[in-house]
């Protein structure tokens, strides 16, 4: 069995994309938090072209990209697949997972911004979580149906992530009554023991991200 | 088992790098499709219908299910008519390099490129040429990785990074003539330069991308109308 290793921070969502993966299918790694403002050599070896977090290194060979990731692992690990058998249904799970990373960046920028830039930002922000509601999700349990696939796990940020943001922002996107297929997704995907046990701390988060937008908002 | 023309639509506009995408997947796969040309400037109900969300070309149409986004398309292609040539290489760790630089090339490099087009003055053009200068060297050595000596990033035969990166090259050579500067530097990435003939002159490739005297025309068409909209 070939070593696995998973260079991650405690804080980003996209790193545990790759944790809750290797949870779920029970892949023993060896994880290592990286400090994104003293990057580790090896980091930089990995990943030379973005030097960013989650890399995961199997059998000494780098694969960088949280979904890149997420793609390889049914490669040399079948069991609990993250993607579905059938070709479109692939092709439909791979468009909400791009959607996730293309999209949900307006849901950082509401986070990092005031005035205009932030009000911008939150119809962004509630014009995605619509189309999610409405388009992704249908009357299943998991964007994977029955169980927890590529899709949920690109869209975990939405789970834990956002109640943070909004409480630190104090604007509430995720209304049960607005969105209550998404607002159960959050709740069921929380629940899951690989991702409830592996959740980071709230108050830990409160606090980091709330020194981390005076930061931003103090930088030119 | 190729599907019959009237199973299988492409929703999408000729000078589209990502409908080249999916025109060359087809054809790797010699399957036949029905074209349907989306007019510049409007949007047709069947492509409002089949792309709700993003509302964009390339759709690919199979029965009555759409599939959306160029790169998403080329998979879809490459698993459904698996007894084609693959598209994807068969071993994982090949397969998320080339996911990892087709990302890459639409997430950062395409981006320097229209950044080049739009450049006000020497010195934003200079630094953007800079930056995709950088972007082709990162690519060159890639192509080593990938090829492994061989002409292309799929091997002995085009897979999927090189349909990614290599759809637009017709758009890459019409800003060379535009801007004029070279992207393509012989001394600085030979085996890029020799990857790009090899490509644009493939059987599947070389009816697809647009001749770029068409594209030159069609960039300056668009740099005038977005002129004449902000001055508005």
């Amino acid at each position: 069995m070939e070593e696995v290793k998973l260079l991650g921070t405690w804080s980003s969502p996209f790193s545990y994309r790759v944790l809750w993966a290797l949870e779920l299918k029970g892949i023993p790694y060896q994880y290592t938090e990286e400090d994104l403002y003293n990057k580790s050599p090896f980091l930089v070896k990995c990943n030379p072209v973005h030097k960013k977090i989650p890399v995961l290194v199997h059998g000494g060979k780098p694969i960088c990209e949280s979904m890149v990731i997420l793609e390889y692992l049914d490669g040399p690990w079948p069991h609990n697949p993250l993607l579905p058998s059938d070709p479109y249904e692939r092709a439909v799970a791979r468009f909400w997972a791009k959607f996730a990373d293309d999209k949900g960046t307006v849901i950082w920028t509401m986070f990092r911004s005031t005035g205009e830039e932030q009000k911008e930002a939150v119809k962004g922000s509630l014009e995605m979580l619509r189309t999610i509601e409405d388009l992704a999700l249908g009357d299943k349990k998991f964007f994977g149906g029955e169980r927890i696939g590529m899709v949920d796990l690109a869209f975990g940020a939405l789970a834990h992530w956002l109640g943070v943001f909004e409480e630190i922002v104090g604007i509430r996107l995720l209304e049960p009554e607005s969105f209550p297929r998404l607002h159960k997704w959050t709740k069921n995907f929380k629940e899951e023991p690989a991702i409830k046990e592996n959740l980071p701390d709230k108050d830990k988060m409160l606090s980091n991200f709330r020194c981390l937008r005076e930061k931003l908002l103090a930088s030119p | 088992m190729a599907g019959a023309s009237s199973d299988l639509k492409l929703l999408g506009a000729g000078p589209s790098p990502y409908v080249n995408r999916v025109q060359i997947a087809l054809n790797l796969k010699a399957v036949n499709y029905e074209f349907l040309e989306e007019k510049f400037g409007s949007k047709s109900e069947l492509l409002l219908k089949s792309n709700p969300v993003h509302k964009k070309i390339p759709v690919l149409i199979h029965g009555d299910k759409p599939i959306c986004e160029s790169l998403i398309i080329v998979q879809y292609i490459d698993e459904v008519w698996a007894s084609g040539p693959s598209i994807l290489p068969s071993d994982p760790y090949d397969r998320a390099l080339h996911r990892f630089w087709a990302a890459y090339i639409d997430d950062k490099f395409f981006t320097n490129v229209k950044e080049l087009s739009t450049a006000d003055g020497e010195e934003a053009k200079d630094a953007a040429v800079e930056r995709i200068a950088e972007g082709m060297t990162l690519l060159e050595d890639a192509l080593g990785k990938c090829g492994k000596g061989k002409p292309f990033f799929g091997g002995d035969n085009i897979g999927y990074l090189d349909i990614a990166f290599g759809s637009f090259l017709g758009w890459l050579r019409a800003t060379e003539k535009l801007a004029g500067v070279t992207l393509f530097n012989e001394g600085k990435t030979p085996g890029l330069v020799a990857w790009a003939d090899a490509f644009s002159s493939h059987e599947a490739v070389k009816d697809v991308i647009p001749e770029i005297d068409r594209l030159v025309e069609l960039a300056k068409m668009f740099k005038a109308r977005a002129q004449s909209q902000s001055a508005n």
